[in-house]
């Protein structure tokens, strides 16, 4: 009995200290990955924008962003632009940000345009 | 005539072990402050956040020490915007502006020291593994191909500069990028920056080995063209 709770003990111990990314807040994923060319008030108009042949979409448009269902926020943020036929600006972000901090960026993304699909 | 070789013997002897040494002891006094020298790469944004120059744990399979040697005498801004890019924005009229006077200059090194902090740092390849995947050809692309796939088709200027003035500011500009790095390690950083660094806010584009090479080319031709960029 006490080795069968020192191996749950140990098998305990080795998954806390699995090296696991930590999840990063959305806003702070948004400040590090899309103020370059979004904005640091989310309107379009980052740093990048000036030479770019199309401007980068204005977070806080609800009747824009309105339009844009959360799945298809999801597909862009992860794949890119081209997956849902806009711009080769928009890069994908799969391989930076996970599918939960991506959800948690449609939140986001919601939160700045206070709105809701087909609101 | 065999003392005088001696002689000479043991002062090259001993110039090379000092110059050695003086290179650490620069870099570990004046350096360490800002750069990373010992790895890892930021694990986490707070991390990324706090870095205040490029990380030089993997310098060695980086840059080109001939380079490195001259940039330390006379160095140059190649971040637009610095880093952390976020700490240097302010709001403009009509879009988000880098805050100059927010961006500091780097030291400037004598040619002794420049020589000695770039001899240590051509040292530190802990990613060797990383550079010998990238199989690069010879060859050339035009100025005008060149561009069509760094601009028109992978959108690397909505980040990057490749002239002096034309296109974005929160990555490093890219017309010197051929005289700075090691080829390799430019198509291994454009196949996946997270590889180097978790969390750089440059995305990996899944781009094809064909386009990779396609940059190199047009990094090395743009170099050519910018020869003499100030």
């Amino acid at each position: 009995m006490p080795n069968k709770f020192l191996l749950a003990l140990l098998t305990l111990a080795m998954m806390i200290s699995l090296p696991v990314a930590a999840k990063e807040t959305a806003a702070d994923n948004y400040k590090t990955y899309c103020v370059q060319c979004h904005g640091m008030v989310g309107n379009g108009n980052g740093v990048n924008v000036r030479d770019m042949s199309v401007q980068p979409r204005d977070h806080t448009d609800a009747k824009s962003m309105s339009g844009r269902s959360d799945d298809n926020l999801f597909k862009v943020i992860k794949e890119g632009g081209p997956s849902i036929d806009k711009s080769i600006l928009m890069p994908p972000w799969g391989d930076t940000l996970s599918d939960d901090e991506i959800k948690d960026m449609v939140q986001h993304l919601r939160m700045l345009c206070k709105c809701k699909f087909g609101s | 005539m065999k003392f005088r070789t001696i002689v000479l013997f043991c002062a090259a002897a001993f110039s090379s072990v000092a110059f050695a040494a003086d290179g650490n002891a620069i870099l570990n006094k004046d350096c360490v402050s800002c750069h990373n020298l010992k790895g890892p790469a930021p694990q986490t944004l707070k991390e990324l956040w706090a870095r205040k120059g490029p990380d030089l744990f993997f310098a060695g399979n980086k840059y080109r020490e001939e380079w490195l040697e001259s940039w330390l005498q006379k160095p140059q801004r190649i971040r637009p915007a610095g880093e952390f890019y976020g700490d240097h924005l302010k709001r403009g009229d009509k879009h988000d502006e880098v805050d100059a006077a927010t961006l500091k200059d780097h030291a400037t090194l004598s040619r002794e020291d420049a020589a000695a902090v770039a001899a240590v740092l051509m040292q530190l390849k802990p990613k060797s593994d990383l550079i010998a995947k990238e199989k690069l050809e010879p060859g050339t692309i035009s100025e005008f191909m060149g561009e069509m796939v760094f601009d028109k088709f992978l959108g690397c200027s909505a980040c990057h500069r490749y002239e002096a003035d034309e296109g974005g500011l929160s990555g490093p500009e890219l017309y010197t990028v051929a005289k700075r790095l090691q080829p390799e390690y430019i198509a291994s950083y454009i196949r996946s920056p997270q590889a180097w660094d978790p969390k750089i806010w440059m995305p990996n584009k899944h781009v094809s080995d064909a386009n990779i090479q396609k940059l190199v080319y047009f990094f090395k031709a743009l170099n050519e063209e910018h020869h003499d960029a100030k």
